[in-house]
């Protein structure tokens, strides 16, 4: 990626941040719940990745200002978070043996741009573009929808995950308390595009009567729009020989590969929606209802799954003792700050415009001239371009509380 | 003390109605989802047989497992193994004591859940086993019954009426398996009978996308429901064993039942029932002198007892965990004190009067609970010899290496009917790491002459899980055979 300014992650830049900007009382209050410090926050584990790649697991707190103290004392170059255990993960040593066990977490998964470099002809690797953001936020999109209308989960946090994904986080009390199998089978509901990049024709998607579930169905609607814009215009995937080769793989019919091929081989330069055209065309010319046009139907509906759906990093999501970034840590090589996205206006999101922790801190710099003031102030990101995505973060922890509030009081009404 | 209140089998009226029965019925139902504890008295020894015998069949149930059985098979085996020790009627078989049989059932399976609820991988296997063996039930159950007992309690699941099945009908068809012709599956589709339960309860049917969901909600169609049961059952053990585990200490306990929960929990490690108690039970008749010894050993002995025997034969002598394991074997054998002295005493030839005397014979004398604690030590049973280290003469199939084995295996069995063609196939089971199964397989081709078969284990499926019940099992088998004979001579 252009990073046109340095990036300076340097110990005493991570300190100033951690000192006047990283907003450990929104973070508190969207762990915990509640205002009062419960298990939900005691209990939970933080991870810190010092200076030098040293990893520190098992630490706990009491409240946000003892989370502070402790990460402006080893100034970390990121922290995670991990589950709620049945003891505090402190006196791990002290826990009766076996009796040490995550108890609660939320549900979160990981989608990573590297799952999509069979599919994406922009970039590879760690890099990524506006262009290629396209898959994400198509990603978020579907998933976004299917966890709401799927699963009724109401909580759900996008955070960016500081290069080239994204991170969700699912805070609703009956996604929290859920099993690892219970995660496992959540997972493999949404998981479409099974095993490595290698094995990419493998979808779980057909049940045994060949049609597609439901819930993919409403899904696949939405994603052939972006298909023909991302996948045939934007990223003219089938461009290049290697490109329709792979088109070709996935289709079973092979009197249709062999036309194809012909076809293909003698124009070169032939676009990828002209390709997908040729491909439809070549399915009408069975009759409606045939056996044939079936098979290839089906065959072009999965590979716009297989082009659009969501690529979920499922071991992220299976365990409950699984460690996840925590929002707003800084990434150690591109300097952004891990934002919270919000899903609705995911298309208009550019990872290249969230702000770096340099230009965070050039701003306060610029402020406190300005005001002609010395000394810290309480809340010094509310002078920053930090401002809107922390108020993102407090409105979605408010939200939370209030849910909490009114089953509370739900359940003493019923007593 | 339940004796007064066994009722008599009712004397079949025809013109009575079948259901008329349940209602006199402590237990009406076959299948029982263990909600509430037993609450009268038992004898000790009652306690100790029923959580026995119903271990034997959990622990058949976990070997079946590793041997990959099929589930017609795991139900075959089970059943044949259930009819032996824990048999459980139909509620309509009305000439056996159903009342007794169920209040047996219940009764061991809250002593094993005392047993098992200590750790969590005993937690783990025990639902596993617990829930595989429900599932056998239910899956054999009567329908009518079956029906009667899912009634009998709340599966706080919520029948989907019409008007809403009308409503999803689209995805729930979309979502529905059944025949692979269409018309008929739309048939059955339409015949079907949808419950709507929170989808954290039937995570199985989610994961291969079984069922619809909305909002958090599972549409389950009928044909389904028996998962929600399932997984209904398997969560409520667990949650009972974990509340289970957290009174334990806190119950006043009897002093004898420790031992007793101790010694079944122990059993249950590596796929292995109980420890093989007692030599009352399959003592072969016959007092077993010392110097029979040898000619069994050759004949009945599972392949680490017999090293055992011959390194104790070639080098006169065996280091300490040897002599432990082999002078428990013997003794479970039925090798009484005296002949166990005799035994020891001859096989140390090279050692004088005064050493063993000093040095052995307190050892041996101490293993048969006559000297120090008087502690009638168990001998060790397959999972102990599994897991002890590979010095202290453990299980030759996971210590020895493959050339090692294999040898052993032909210097063993060679006289039994074992040829080399046949250690391919064990030599594999071992890589697999399945060293029971190896050695039950050993068990089958070496007593093929009296009509053994593959499968069918150590006779009825069992699996070897002690090297006592193998030597017993296969002394049975020669018994058998010799009174067959006798049998013929008279007539």
């Amino acid at each position: 990626m252009a990073v046109a300014e340095a990036v300076d992650t340097s110990p005493e830049v991570m300190l100033t941040f951690y000192r006047r900007l990283y907003p450990f009382k929104s973070i508190f209050n969207w762990l915990n719940h509640e205002h009062a410090p419960t298990r939900l926050f005691t209990h939970r584990e933080f991870a810190f990745t010092l200076q030098g790649d040293v990893y520190l697991r098992y630490q706990c707190f009491r409240t946000a200002e003892e989370l502070k103290k402790q990460v402006c004392q080893l100034n970390p170059t990121r922290f995670e978070i991990g589950p709620v255990y049945s003891f505090r993960p402190k006196d791990k040593k002290t826990a009766p043996p076996g009796a040490f066990n995550p108890v609660q977490r939320e549900l979160v998964f990981d989608i990573d741009m590297t799952d999509y470099d069979p599919v994406r002809t922009c970039c590879s690797g760690a890099d990524i573009c506006r262009r290629c953001w396209a898959f994400i936020s198509a990603a978020v999109q579907v998933l976004h929808v299917s966890i709401r209308e799927q699963f009724g989960y109401e909580h759900l946090l996008w955070v960016y995950s500081g290069r080239r994904g994204i991170h969700l986080w699912i805070s609703d009390k009956e996604a929290m308390e859920l099993t690892d199998d219970q995660r496992k089978a959540l997972v493999s509901w949404m998981t479409v595009i099974q095993g490595s990049p290698e094995s990419s024709k493998k979808l779980n998607v057909r049940l045994n009567n060949r049609s597609l579930p439901p819930s993919l169905q409403t899904a696949l609607e939405h994603l052939a729009t972006i298909f023909s814009e991302l996948v045939l215009a934007d990223q003219n995937v089938f461009e290049s020989q290697q490109g329709f080769e792979s088109l070709l793989q996935q289709i079973p019919d092979l009197n249709v590969v062999k036309a194809l091929r012909e076809t293909w081989s003698e124009d070169p330069s032939r676009s990828s929606e002209a390709k997908w055209a040729d491909l439809k065309s070549q399915a009408r010319a069975y009759a409606k209802g045939s056996t044939q046009r079936i098979n290839l139907t089906s065959a072009m509906e999965d590979i716009i799954l297989h082009h659009t759906y969501p690529r979920i990093d499922a071991e992220v999501s299976k365990h409950r003792n699984h460690l996840l970034k925590a929002p707003f840590c800084v990434h150690p090589k591109t300097g952004r700050v891990c934002v919270p996205v919000d899903p609705e206006r995911i298309e208009e999101f550019d990872p290249e415009k969230v702000p770096t922790v340099n230009q965070l801190l050039k701003e306060l710099d610029s402020v406190a001239r300005s005001e002609g003031e010395i000394g810290e102030h309480h809340s010094d990101w509310e002078r920053t371009s930090l401002k809107p995505y922390i108020d993102m973060l407090d409105k979605h922890a408010l939200r939370l509380m209030e849910q909490v509030r009114r089953d509370k009081r739900g359940r003493d009404v019923s007593w | 003390m339940f004796k007064s209140n066994e009722r008599k089998p009712f004397i079949d009226d025809k013109d009575l109605v079948q259901v008329t029965n349940h209602g006199a019925l402590r237990y009406p139902h076959r299948l029982n989802f263990y909600d509430r504890p037993p609450l009268y008295d038992v004898t000790l020894e009652e306690f100790e047989t029923c959580a026995l015998d119903r271990l034997r069949i959990l622990a058949e149930i976990e070997s079946s497992a590793a041997r990959n059985r099929s589930w017609e098979e795991l139900k075959t085996v089970t059943n044949a193994q259930c009819l032996k020790y824990l048999p459980l009627h139909a509620t309509s078989a009305k000439t056996v004591d159903r009342d007794a049989e169920r209040r047996k059932d219940h009764l061991g399976h809250f002593v094993l859940r005392l047993a098992f609820c200590r750790s969590e991988d005993l937690r783990r296997r025990f639902v596993k086993a617990e829930t595989t063996l429900f599932k056998i039930r239910y899956d054999g159950d009567d329908h009518v019954e079956r029906e009667m007992f899912l009634s009998s309690r709340d599966f706080d699941w919520i029948p989907v009426d019409t008007a809403e099945k009308a409503e999803h009908r689209k995805e729930l068809l979309a979502s529905y398996q059944g025949s692979k012709i269409e018309t008929v599956r739309e048939q059955t589709f339409e015949a079907e009978k949808y419950y709507k339960v929170k989808w954290t309860r039937v995570p199985d049917l989610v994961e291969k996308r079984k069922v619809f969901l909305k909002r958090g909600w599972a549409y389950v169609p009928g044909k389904e429901q028996s998962s929600i049961v399932f997984a209904e059952f398997e969560a409520n053990l667990t949650k009972a064993l974990e509340a289970t585990a957290r009174a334990l200490p806190r119950l006043d306990e009897d002093t004898r039942i420790v031992p007793i929960l101790d010694n079944l929990s122990q059993g249950f490690l590596a796929g292995v029932p109980s420890e093989w108690i007692g030599s009352a039970e399959h003592a072969t008749g016959d007092e077993i002198k010392a110097e029979m010894v040898d000619e069994l050993a050759k004949k009945h002995f599972p392949l680490c007892m017999w090293t055992l025997h011959n390194s104790l034969r070639r080098d006169h002598h065996l280091k300490h965990f040897g002599r432990l394991n082999y002078g428990l074997f013997l003794k479970v054998l039925g090798l009484s004190i005296d002949e166990a002295i005799a035994f020891w005493r001859k096989s140390f030839d090279r050692m004088t009067d005064d050493k063993f005397n000093k040095e052995h014979k307190y050892n041996i004398r101490h293993s048969f609970g006559l000297e120090g604690k008087r502690a009638n030590y168990a001998a060790k049973s397959c999972m102990q010899l599994l897991t002890s280290g590979p010095s202290e003469a453990g299980c030759p199939y996971r210590h020895y290496s493959p050339e090692n084995l294999q040898t052993a295996l032909l210097s063993a069995y060679s006289s039994r009917g074992l040829t080399s063609a046949d250690l391919p196939e064990i030599m594999a089971t071992v890589k697999a790491a399945h060293y029971h199964v190896a050695c039950t397989r050993v068990f089958e081709m070496t007593h093929s002459t009296f009509g053994l078969k593959k499968g069918e284990g150590v006779g009825g499926g069992e699996s070897v899980t002690h090297p006592n019940q193998y030597a017993a099992k296969s002394m049975e088998f020669y018994k058998a055979q010799q009174d067959n004979a006798e049998a013929m001579v008279v007539e």
